[in-house]
């Protein structure tokens, strides 16, 4: 029989063909083009458990314990592994409303479905407990060990800052953290985030669909141990930070304490402060929120970040940058009979005996006199014009480290300001300014400020006589020291050191027999400057600044008031009995401890 | 005389080759799939891989049995053996057991077994028987009319069960009528109405008619004068028309809830992976995560962790796929297709009528079964339940298809006492 059809046969055998091509790029591309699936795979099976390392403790610079870390529980969620589970009873072992759970599952999904995220932030010791017991029955749930800060004394909220939750700004551009770690926000937890937290270990375990724990990846091959944070030994005295706070309660304003022969910070108090184990824990949100409505902005740090005019306390800078610039010497004397007067403009000056040598200048905070200094710098024609004077002026302000941030360890300090010449150019026109239009510099008001931090630094420079080690917070990291080079590194100011001499003795006259003498004691040699700051938020700003002793200092101390009055009332005293607890460790003046302690400078405005 | 001496020596040992290579391959990845560390024995019977032993050795006994009975039994009882297998199938649904809303089974004691799988022989011996009659030609109407009977009653009563998966099984047997004379247009009809179906479901019906319209137009441009042609290109154009139109209603009226998430989830249309889309997505993942070499036999985290369902039955090509990588899955499919190519040649060489279109049954049928498995495991299928040929897990499968393969290995050995 004659098979009419038969070709057909070639048209089956050319499907088949085709199938089988098919089947084999299909293949092609999903298993050895196309990594996604590789991926996913690993995913499926792969768990990824964290190896959180214990947060460093930070000490003081004798060894106190300032920060410790407390265990704490969160309830992680991982969405996509939940099954099957009683949510009646996942509610009412953490003691939420299912209401809630539903909220806060949807917007967990949102964010992830595969990653793990936050489901219940620091649940108690207890409910972890039985929680942990429990966890087999909800899938997609597991606990997770954290720590808190914990802060034995509380002191010095502002430089030791605190740590919260990463947020997903944080997360997209480092990819060490994941949601729910915690990272340093604000000082010293901050700028040493790195050290302090230490390396996060992973444990790799095998799952199977329902989630169960097969074993560990390749034996724990891949497996890494966390790495414990290191300690801090910064430089603060807890005990004199606490004291400081102590007599600045009820003011606003701060202290700045600097050990001059190492830049080392021994305190730094800003006024008003807070407790750190407020920022802490469950009740974190809630109090900052307090903390940050609150009027007088107790989370700003007035130590580094508030900018004053200096007032008088700057008059021994311009003592010796009046000297290097060859305009003054210690026997150049002015008069002074009640003030300034040039033009139009008067600088008053309180009642002191005329004519001043340049010391006494110091000792009695003439106006007249270094409102005389400023015109000799800026109208010798040594330096031709104006403009060119204030510059040479300018470069030697700037060298005592002002007008710029110190980029220490210190996390967001101000900068301050000692104006340009094209400030005033811009401001005034150009060559249409005088030394008479910008003379409140020669007494630390116009547009000069600084920050406390730099104002105690510029009593360090003075007490060394002419450098500075850049101020810094950190002492000594773990067991060994490690300190970054530099802070090791002297800074010199442009002023000869032989310049110095003559101002440090008008400033320990000032302690003596000036205006700071309420703070004179027989067994120390304190040199000092009141100042006096005029400002536009209200009464004068108590300032003053410090060191001691005289020879070989050991802390050149800053005190601002803000709206207290003149500087020998209230700044003196408090920079002296810092001064005192820091040297004697005990303060013996208890009738001007008393004073400023009961003292209470706020309700007054 | 020579021929007669030995039935084994007359048979095609190329395809018990590879019908006993799937079989040994099928069975090491159900082990491989349900393997757990408890249970280690190949042989445990209390396992699915020692169970699947069990089908493995009565099958072959029922291959042997089935060579030494005279080819001619089948070719003679073709009918009866058909009525038999629709009467059982007609039974199912009145006694049968109930599982997850379909009646497909007969229980007897501990044995299971389902007609549907005795329905698809006994239908190919009776088309085989029928068209091979003397005086019977396709292209008359009648026998087009008792073909469809033949083909369409085991259907229609499958897909009452509800079984549509191996009720789709039944298109196969065009293959069969097309290699027998029937016209090739069905196919291009076919072809057209799947890719109108797809483009309605996925392209908005403006665009779709837009498409179909400028494709019409271009062939008027040719045919300009012919009003013949011009008639029946507008009637094709209007049939298509109403075809895309009524779509919308096949889709939401007629197909089942799941049947419809499954052909979303091909079309990429559900993304669904928890839910409807997770057999898929998870087989996908096994399949592609085996990279070229594969990760090794009892190594796949996939197949090892049971992150695919039904894996030892309807998704072993996962475990395949898994732990052989592309090497093992496309060494798999080339043995396939090398079998089909076979059996189709073998059909070819029969002088026996009865005999060539049995083979192509036997090829149309075990091809449709492979093409919509794999198809199904790497996505480009739906998800139809029926199993891969001689891999899947399951006595019933492995039986049937057993029977399937060696009655025509039997009536090719018997091919040269046919004069």
């Amino acid at each position: 029989m004659k098979n009419t059809y038969s070709h057909r046969k070639y048209v089956i055998y050319i499907i088949l063909g085709i199938t089988g091509a098919v089947f084999i790029f299909r293949l092609l591309y999903i298993q050895v083009i196309n990594d996604k699936y590789k991926l996913s795979a690993s995913n499926n099976v792969l768990r990824y458990v964290t190896d959180y390392p214990a947060r460093g403790l930070i000490y003081d610079r004798n060894g106190k314990l300032l920060v410790y870390n407390e265990a704490t529980y969160d309830l992680m969620v991982i969405p996509r592994n939940i099954k099957n589970i009683d949510t009646t009873e996942l509610c009412n072992l953490i003691d939420i409303s299912k209401e809630i759970f539903i909220k806060k599952i949807k917007k967990i999904c949102k964010y992830s479905m595969y990653k793990p995220s936050v489901f219940e932030k620091q649940i108690s010791k207890e409910s972890s407990g039985y929680l942990q017991e429990k966890l087999y029955k909800f899938y997609g749930f597991y606990v997770q060990t954290r720590a808190l800060r914990k802060y034995p004394l509380p002191v010095a909220a502002h430089t030791l800052g605190y740590i919260s939750e990463v947020n997903q700004n944080i997360i997209e551009k480092d990819k060490y953290y994941k949601s729910g770690d915690y990272i340093g926000k604000s000082g010293i937890e901050k700028t040493y985030e790195k050290i302090l937290r230490g390396q996060k270990g992973v444990k790799i375990k095998l799952v199977d669909v329902f989630n169960r724990e097969k074993g560990s990846f390749q034996d724990g091959k891949y497996d890494t141990a966390s790495i414990a944070g290191k300690n801090l030994y910064i430089s603060i005295d807890a005990e004199l930070q606490a004291y400081g706070e102590l007599l600045m309660k009820n003011k606003k304003g701060s202290i700045v304490a600097i050990e001059p022969s190492t830049g080392e910070i021994l305190a730094l108090v800003s006024s008003p402060s807070y407790n750190p184990n407020l920022l802490v824990g469950r009740i974190r949100s809630k109090n900052y929120e307090n903390l940050a409505h609150d009027k007088l902005k107790p989370l700003f740090n007035r130590a580094l970040m508030a900018q004053y005019p200096p007032g008088s306390t700057f008059k021994p800078v311009e003592a010796l940058v009046g000297q290097q610039m060859g305009v003054l010497s210690p026997e150049t004397k002015y008069e002074c009979h009640g003030g300034f007067h040039a033009g139009s403009i008067t600088v008053h000056c309180h009642n002191h005996r005329s004519p001043l040598d340049l010391k006494e200048a110091i000792q009695y905070s003439c106006n007249t006199y270094f409102c005389k200094v400023f015109k000799a710098i800026i109208n010798n024609s040594n330096f031709k014009t104006t403009q060119n004077a204030f510059n040479i002026w300018r470069k030697n302000i700037l060298s005592f480290g002002l007008g710029k941030k110190f980029n220490n360890d210190l996390a967001y300090e101000l900068s301050g300001n000692i104006p340009t010449a094209k400030y005033y150019d811009k401001y005034y026109g150009k060559n249409r300014w005088s030394y008479l239009t910008i003379i409140s510099l020669s007494i630390g008001q116009g547009e000069i400020e600084l920050t406390p931090l730099q104002l105690a630094n510029v009593s360090a420079i003075i007490a060394n006589r002419g450098y500075y080690y850049t101020p810094h917070i950190l002492k000594d990291i773990g067991n060994k020291y490690n300190i970054n080079k530099k802070y090791k590194e002297k800074h010199f100011t442009s002023i000869d050191t032989k310049y110095f001499d003559i101002v440090v003795e008008g400033m320990y006259l000032v302690v003596e027999a000036g205006t700071g003498r309420w703070i004179k004691m027989d067994s120390l040699s304190i040199c000092g400057k009141t100042g006096t700051a005029q400002n536009p938020h209200g009464k004068d700003h108590s300032v003053f600044m410090a060191f001691a002793p005289k020879d070989n200092p050991k802390i050149a101390v800053s005190v601002i008031v803000e709206n207290a009055g003149f500087g020998a009332t209230w700044a003196a005293p408090i920079a002296g009995l810092v001064i005192e607890k820091y040297i004697y460790r005990e303060v013996k003046r208890k009738n001007i401890e008393k004073r400023i302690m009961n003292c209470n400078l706020i309700s007054e405005n | 005389m020579k021929k007669q001496k030995s039935i084994f020596l007359n048979i095609d040992w190329t395809i018990v080759l590879l019908y006993i290579l799937l079989v040994f391959i099928g069975w090491l990845n159900i082990y491989s799939a349900v393997y757990n560390e408890n249970h280690k024995n190949m042989l445990d019977i209390t396992q699915n891989y020692g169970k699947q032993l069990i089908w493995i050795a009565t099958s072959v006994i029922l291959a042997i049995f089935l060579l030494l009975i005279d080819s001619k039994f089948f070719s003679i009882f073709s009918y009866i053996i058909y009525g038999i297998g629709i009467l059982l199938l007609i039974a199912v649904l009145f006694i049968g057991k109930e599982v997850s809303g379909a009646r497909s089974w007969f229980q007897i004691g501990g044995l299971a077994f389902q007609p549907s799988e005795f329905a698809k022989f006994a239908t190919i011996l009776a088309i085989a028987k029928y068209l091979s009659s003397h005086n019977i030609k396709i292209k008359y109407l009648k026998t087009k009319i008792i073909t469809a009977a033949i083909i369409g009653i085991p259907a229609i009563l499958i897909f009452l069960q509800p079984d549509a998966g191996s009720a789709i099984i039944y298109l196969s047997f065009l293959f069969v009528l097309y290699r027998e004379g029937m016209s090739g247009n069905i196919f291009i009809v076919l072809l057209i109405a799947l890719i109108l179906f797809s483009s309605a479901l996925l392209f908005n019906k403006f665009i779709v008619i837009g498409v179909l319209a400028v494709i019409v137009l271009f062939f008027l441009f040719f045919i300009r004068k012919k009003r013949k042609e011009i008639i029946i290109l507008s009637t094709i154009f209007l049939l298509c028309v109403g075809f895309v139109y009524s779509v919308d209603y096949i889709f939401e009226n007629v197909l089942e809830k799941h049947q419809k998430d499954r052909i979303n989830v091909l079309y990429g249309k559900t993304k669904d992976i928890k839910g409807v889309g997770y057999n898929v997505n998870q087989s996908k993942i096994a399949i592609g995560s085996g990279g070229f070499s594969g990760k090794g036999f009892l190594q796949g985290t996939q197949t090892k962790y049971n992150f695919v369902p039904e894996q030892s039955t309807d998704f072993i090509f996962c475990t395949i796929g898994e732990e052989w990588g592309f090497i093992g899955s496309s060494v798999v499919i080339i043995l396939f297709i090398g079998l089909f190519t076979r059996i189709i040649f073998i059909a070819e060489r029969q002088r026996y009528r009865f005999s060539r279109i049995y083979g192509y049954g036997t090829a149309a049928i075990l091809f449709f079964h492979f093409i919509i498995n794999i198809g199904m495991t790497l996505g480009i299928a739906p998800v139809i339940g029926i199993p891969l040929p001689f891999f899947s897990y399951g006595g019933s499968s492995l039986w049937s298809f057993t029977i399937l393969l060696f009655i025509f290995v039997k009536q090719d050995a018997d091919r040269l006492k046919i004069l």
